[in-house]
């Protein structure tokens, strides 16, 4: 397979990806990266946001930095599936020829993204946590051509273990979806402004339109522990959910958030959005305490890149001591709570 | 009804990972296992089988040695297995890996395809949603419960913060949550079957409505640049301490660092 034309393809272009009339963190961060994109490739950042009655966004991406924003607005798409997404989706891309789109690698974004990358016979790098622009390969070979301002996407695989860096050079655009909670929104830019084009395909019905009988909501009111600056984490070694009180507790007492480890959420301990790593949610707080977390390189991939991380594990060689700046071999049990009153009696 | 699952065999990533010199996986040198989604996606058809009658064909793509998750999901249950192998389908990406797997379901009559919702090795999530694209059948990715109602499959579909009850009218494809379900074991009878069972192998040329441009590593759109072992920062310091100790160390700690 190859495309030809391959330079009338322009623009760096996000999947401004919103959920009941809200845009998604990922959004931002998505916009954030595709400006640095755009600016190594002197071209300017497009967002792609597509629903019903979402026309009122348009503002907030631009103050996140979308230079134009191309709202494909229908009635049939409410609520997100798949087909009508996709369809939108590849619409947009088949008539305004992108050079890059990047999509969440969120529960939407890693079902739209295959669908639509197959629809437009592309290639798509899944989950990346690096992008740039470079030369692909990276460096010259004798008897291949080098192909220059290529987008070079790096993600980790064979569970964390190892990365890769992938390219697509031969075929437009170059779709990544990206892992949430790695790239940075910028600052917000009051009253910027945005370029919109209203673009609608046209949207019918045939047998890949599904049905959406009920919308279930999770019940709990859930705290987003991407945000949070502290997180106090626990694993299986934390023994039971009503032992989480003392993790609760020091979270409270400095400000944070409880998140954990799969096991925990294996457990039916606590509820999946809490879950930090590999097939949870990758975290960076400026502390992050791991207590009675063994340290799985999965769980490791969602957490490595925080400021300081600070291990309390009973098992001396648990992995978790190769990542942790301050580890202590000792007994959560008992330290946890000393260190709540010790931090307690400090901040009062 | 027919459902044909689509099953993976992976290194198992506990036991190392092994390159080879152009950066794609060494599939011959490491353990391997049944990929855990896929696994929960043969039960959940197994399920179905039990419950309304089903023919389970269980297909995979890989090395010749890739039989051995054939046979496994027989002696668990499946009626057939189909081992797609052919040397010019080596170095797959998803849109390669995609078209071959479409290629050779387009042989079979099916009603509900299952796939895993992503294999540990890869953990891409994308062959199942790109099957389907091939396919021009709809998708319903990340399902936490699968039942049948007459013509349709109602599912779970999972998302961060809620999931959603989705009705599609087979044929159709699910991709499967390792939570979905329990797999159950194989049973020593359905072991000894299983070795006896007749696999079939399906090389390039049974692969039906696919160009040779959209296979294997030549027909890959995404490139592998650099491949390495992850860099990982070091070791910071590990103490031993009693817990008064241990408080006051961490105390110290947060005040350097200004976090206190």
């Amino acid at each position: 397979m190859n495309i030809m034309g391959l330079e009338q393809y322009k623009g760096v272009y996000v999947f401004a990806q919103q959920v009941d009339n809200e845009l998604s963190g990922i959004a931002f961060e998505l916009l954030g990266k595709a400006k640095e994109l755009a600016k190594d490739l002197d071209t300017d950042v497009t967002a792609v946001l597509i629903g019903n009655n979402v026309k009122g966004l348009v503002d907030e991406l631009a103050a996140f930095g979308a230079d134009k924003v191309i709202v494909v607005d229908d009635p049939e798409l409410e609520v997100y599936r798949t087909e009508p997404y996709a369809h939108a989706l590849s619409s947009v891309i088949n008539e305004y020829k992108p050079e890059i789109v990047l999509v969440g690698a969120t529960a939407i974004g890693r079902d739209l993204g295959p669908r639509v990358s197959a629809r437009v016979a592309t290639g798509l790098t899944a989950d990346c946590t690096v992008l740039e622009i470079g030369d692909f390969p990276l460096v010259a070979r004798p008897g291949q051509e080098q192909k220059h301002n290529q987008l070079l996407m790096t993600r980790p695989a064979f569970g964390g273990n190892t990365i890769a860096t992938i390219a697509c050079p031969d075929n437009r655009p170059q779709m990544a979806t990206v892992r949430p909670g790695v790239m940075q929104a910028i600052d917000r830019i009051e009253g910027a402004k945005a370029e919109v084009i209203e673009y609608n395909p046209g949207f019918t019905p045939d047998n890949k339109y599904v049905e959406v009988l009920e919308v279930v909501k999770s019940v709990v009111d859930v705290v987003d522990i991407m945000d949070a600056k502290i997180l106090v984490s626990g694993g299986r070694g934390v023994g039971s959910p009503e032992n989480f009180q003392i993790l609760k507790d020091l979270a409270e007492v400095l400000g944070g958030e409880v998140s954990c480890s799969r096991a925990v959420v294996d457990n039916g301990w606590l509820p999946r959005d809490l879950q930090v790593g590999q097939t949870g949610k990758t975290v960076r707080p400026q502390v992050y305490f791991a207590i009675g977390i063994s340290g799985a390189i999965q769980h490791v991939a969602g957490m490595e890149e925080s400021d300081i991380i600070i291990a309390i594990n009973k098992d001396e060689t648990a992995p978790i001591f190769e990542v942790a700046d301050y580890g202590i071999v000792g007994d959560l049990n008992k330290i946890v709570p000393a260190l709540t009153a010790a931090l307690k009696a400090e901040l009062n | 009804m027919k459902i044909v699952v689509c099953v993976k065999q992976v290194p198992d990533t506990k036991g190392g990972v092994k390159f080879n010199p152009d950066g794609t996986l060494d599939r011959g040198a490491m353990l391997t296992i049944m990929n855990p989604d896929d696994k929960a996606g043969l039960e959940a058809a197994l399920r179905l089988k039990d419950q309304y009658g089903a023919e389970v064909t269980v297909l995979t793509m890989g090395l010749p040695k890739a039989e051995e998750v054939l046979r496994e999901a027989m002696a668990m249950g499946a009626d057939k297995g189909i081992l797609v192998t052919d040397r010019v389908l080596g170095g797959a990406d998803t849109w390669a890996t995609s078209t071959t797997i479409a290629g050779a379901i387009r042989n079979l009559d099916y009603d509900l395809i299952i796939t895993g919702r992503q294999a540990i090795d890869g953990d891409t999530a994308q062959v199942g949603p790109q099957i389907s694209e091939h396919l021009d059948i709809p998708v319903i990715s990340y399902a936490q419960d699968i039942k049948i109602e007459g013509d349709s499959v109602i599912v779970e579909r999972q998302y961060e913060d809620r999931y959603h009850v989705v009705k599609a009218k087979m044929p159709c494809l699910v991709t499967a949550l390792a939570e979905l379900n329990e797999p159950r074991y194989m049973t020593p009878g359905g072991i000894f079957d299983a070795f006896e069972a007749e696999i079939t192998t399906w090389g390039r040329k049974n692969l039906k409505d696919v160009d040779d441009s959209n296979l294997g590593l030549n027909g890959s759109p995404t490139k592998i640049a650099k491949a390495s072992d992850k860099v990982r920062k070091g070791a910071g310091e590990v103490v031993t301490l009693d817990p008064e100790e241990a408080v006051d160390y961490l105390m110290g700690k947060l005040k350097e660092k200004h976090v206190i």
